[in-house]
């Protein structure tokens, strides 16, 4: 796969940008955030989604799937994030799913994925404890308990994990907060005994919960990954959510960009249009350069994913250091540039805005990511 | 063409590269390279034709396709061999072959693809920088020629260019932009005088130019007499694209790559840069480097494919600059005061040249438009932003 879109390709985002236009418009997340509907998402559209095959994407088609790539899987997100779309492929197909799909046994993925892709079957990972990007920073512990094991532990920021039917937990089962090793993902359902989900509302409208276990019991059969070596599958699945993650952005950052742009070409002050003023030409025209980087990063990390090239979490990393700093760009010029109506939350420029600074800070923002770079290239 | 058949070309030019380069030029274009042994390199290569692969035969190419052209260019580069990179094969060249006549391209392109015809670029004044085409070198037509009076700035190598390709003001009256002429000519003339600048990196590639009762000849005007200004343009187009396209820049051409250059200055503790700053930074350079890479190869992908014809030079150039001078920069943080060295003892060879490179790499956001220009061009041309 190269860098740029395939003719397949360029009829998948023209169908998945009728689909959204008509669908999704943004005032339908705006329409959801204000009714606190409790969900967060719409379980119709995502069903409609999964019958259009798009939910299935990087699954096998075994599992019901429609066995594409993260080529593909990102031109439907970025259209999603074209709209703002909320509907849950970063928690259920690109955190859980891809879970159950690299580290579950032949019998868990038969059993979780076929309705997974039909959109029937809402998933979440509850990994974090703490507020900024540290994966391996778990407390949260598993003791064996005869064929099974125990959980005890509390996890923040669960995306989706108000709507979710199976969580998937990360906790360690060896080893102290911050080894890499001694870590298992368990598979555990939602109403559990010993389980509390509580939601709360993000800045940019979705929903994540945190979630307690108190001795929550779950087999043995439902661990994936080898206990103790769930860090593998891991890293493996948050690359692959991070590319993921990218794609949405850049939707995000198209259409933002866009927009502000027009307003430069149509706000007038001082009797000319802004856009004549240069301070704003030469960071409109810079803002244009990142995007473009973006993009070349973005689709370089999804081809080495269908590629099965070996730089796979170097590109994931390369892709997420752009993007967290291009979505700083990109989401602050699009409020100065708006000047003061952008601060209103009647102009949906606003929307994007918090969007964009929500998928920043999500799976690990600039600075952890140029770290891991760093290390991944021997310093 | 069947794949089969290009694996069997690039087989080809392979062997004849690792037959006919000597070892010591496998290091890149560098101003220290052996002198007879580069000169019988660059021979053969024009005997080959692969100095400029993709011209027609009939004007001194190999007269390849594209693809079968990349591939002599990769298979270059991937030893590392020097090339002829001068104004005549990137920029002159593919001008001509755009706008010159027939006869204008059998009188020149035959000996710019040999290497025989030495150029350089008459643009700048000193009263005509960013605002290029305020420039006031005077021609004014006597006979079949035309009278060269005037001066230009930033001339590369006009002390040893056999011609210069030069903007000129063939009629005063009219507004700026339409009274250019792109004109060709001698620079061992009488009337023509060069003086040496030299710079704040100590060296002294670049001059001044004064013309006072130059010749050209008539015929020697590239496109339409006051019309030049289209020609000049397009030819900062390819200049454009060389840089942009040329990933390495300056880098390529270092003693030691700015990771190396950082671990050693900075070190190492457990495997990790032993001050996290300029570790993010570091990280940083390279994650430019990379982007602006894929970005130029999807722009060639892109119009492979017919996808779109954005303008990507500026864009390239703008970056590729900050790209470069951002390297230089890292260094002289991870040198220190070890990267204050002129002359003379306790500076190592490898940090000198860091040094010299980091005051050399200024000009980059200068010159071929300057970074402000190149946002200006983004801003109207692709980005559409009305003035």
């Amino acid at each position: 796969m190269g860098l740029i879109l395939t003719e397949d390709q360029l009829i998948l985002r023209d169908m998945a940008k009728s689909f959204v236009d008509e669908k999704s418009p943004v005032e339908r997340m705006r329409a959801l955030r204000d009714s606190r509907d409790e969900t967060g998402f719409s379980r119709e559209l995502w069903k409609e989604m999964g019958e259009l095959g798009w939910i299935g994407i990087p699954f096998p088609e075994s599992v019901g799937g429609a066995d594409m790539g993260y080529g593909e899987l990102g031109i439907v997100l970025a259209e999603c994030g074209r709209v703002l779309a909320p509907e849950p492929f970063l928690s259920t197909v690109l955190l859980g799913g891809n879970a159950v799909l690299l580290g579950g046994s032949e019998p868990l993925q038969k059993e979780l994925l076929p309705d997974v892709c039909s959109g029937d079957r809402i998933l979440c990972l509850a990994f974090q404890e703490r507020g900024r990007f540290a994966p391996y920073a778990v407390e949260t512990s598993a003791t064996r308990d005869g064929d099974g094991f125990r959980i005890r532990g509390a996890k923040q920021f669960v995306l989706d994990g108000q709507a979710a039917d199976q969580i998937v937990t990360l906790a360690r089962t060896a080893g102290a907060s911050g080894d890499r090793a001694g870590l298992s993902l368990f598979v555990v359902d939602a109403d559990a005994r010993g389980l509390s989900v509580e939601p709360a509302e993000l800045l940019d409208g979705r929903k994540a919960a945190r979630i307690t276990f108190d001795d929550v019991a779950v087999d043995g059969a439902r661990v994936l990954g080898g206990i103790d070596g769930g860090a593998e599958v891991l890293d493996a699945v948050f690359d692959r959510a991070t590319i993921g993650l990218c794609a949405e952005m850049l939707g995000s950052f198209e259409e933002a960009f866009e927009r502000t742009l027009e307003y430069l070409k149509t706000r007038e002050q001082f009797g000319v249009k802004i856009g004549t003023f240069q301070a704003l030409r030469h960071r409109a025209a810079h803002m244009f350069s990142e995007l473009e980087f973006a993009r070349s990063v973005v689709r370089d990390a999804q081809s080495a994913v269908d590629d099965g090239r070996e730089d796979v979490a170097q590109c994931a990393s390369a892709a997420k250091a752009r993007c967290s700093e291009v979505a700083n760009l990109i989401g602050g010029e699009a409020i100065q540039m708006h000047g003061g109506i952008g601060m209103t939350d009647e102009e949906e420029i606003g929307l994007f805005f918090k969007r964009l600074k929500a998928a920043e800070l999500t799976l690990g923002d600039a600075i952890y990511h140029r770290n891991r770079f760093a290390g991944l290239r021997g310093y | 063409m069947s794949s089969a058949s290009i694996e069997e070309f690039r087989q080809e030019v392979r062997s004849w590269i690792e037959k006919t380069l000597p070892p010591e030029l496998r290091v890149g274009n560098r101003k220290d390279l052996p002198r007879d042994s580069l000169r019988k390199w660059l021979k053969a290569l024009a005997e080959r034709a692969w100095i400029v692969p993709d011209w027609p035969v009939e004007y001194g190419g190999a007269g390849l396709d594209r693809k079968h052209a990349a591939i002599v260019k990769a298979e270059l580069a991937a030893v590392r061999a020097p090339i002829v990179r001068g104004f005549g094969v990137s920029m002159l060249g593919p001008t001509l072959l755009e706008f010159g006549t027939d006869e204008q391209k059998q009188e020149f392109l035959p000996p710019i693809a040999r290497n025989e015809m030495s150029w350089c670029q008459g643009y700048s004044e000193p009263g005509a920088g960013s605002d290029l085409a305020s420039l006031q070198t005077r021609a004014v037509r006597d006979g079949d020629e035309y009278v060269i009076t005037g001066q230009k700035i930033w001339t590369t190598s006009a002390d040893t260019a056999d011609w210069i390709f030069c903007l000129v003001r063939t009629d005063p009256d009219a507004p700026k932009h339409d009274g250019i002429s792109f004109i060709l000519f001698p620079m061992r003339q009488p009337g023509i005088e060069v003086s040496p600048l030299t710079l704040i990196d100590g060296s002294a590639d670049f001059s001044q130019v004064f013309f006072d009762g130059a010749r050209a000849q008539a015929r020697h005007v590239i496109g339409p007499v006051n019309g030049g200004w289209t020609v000049a343009k397009r030819l900062l187009q390819h200049e454009r694209s060389t840089d942009g396209g040329s990933e390495g820049g300056i880098t390529g051409a270092m003693k030691e790559t700015l990771v190396d250059v950082v671990k050693r200055e900075v070190g190492l503790e457990n495997g990790v840069l032993a001050d996290p700053a300029i570790r993010q930074r570091l990280a940083a350079q390279e994650l430019e480097a990379r982007a602006l890479g894929l970005t130029m190869r999807r722009a060639l992908e892109e119009a492979r494919a017919g996808q779109t014809a954005r303008d990507i030079g500026s864009l390239g150039k703008y970056r590729w600059a900050n790209m470069v001078k951002g390297e230089q920069d890292i260094a002289m943080l991870a040198l220190g005061t070890q990267g204050l060295g002129w002359s003379g003892p306790g500076f190592e060879d490898t940090q000198l040249e860091r040094t010299r490179a980091w005051l050399t790499t200024r000009a980059d956001s200068i010159w071929g438009g300057t970074n402000e220009i190149q946002l200006n061009v983004i801003a109207k041309r692709v980005l559409r932003i009305p003035e």
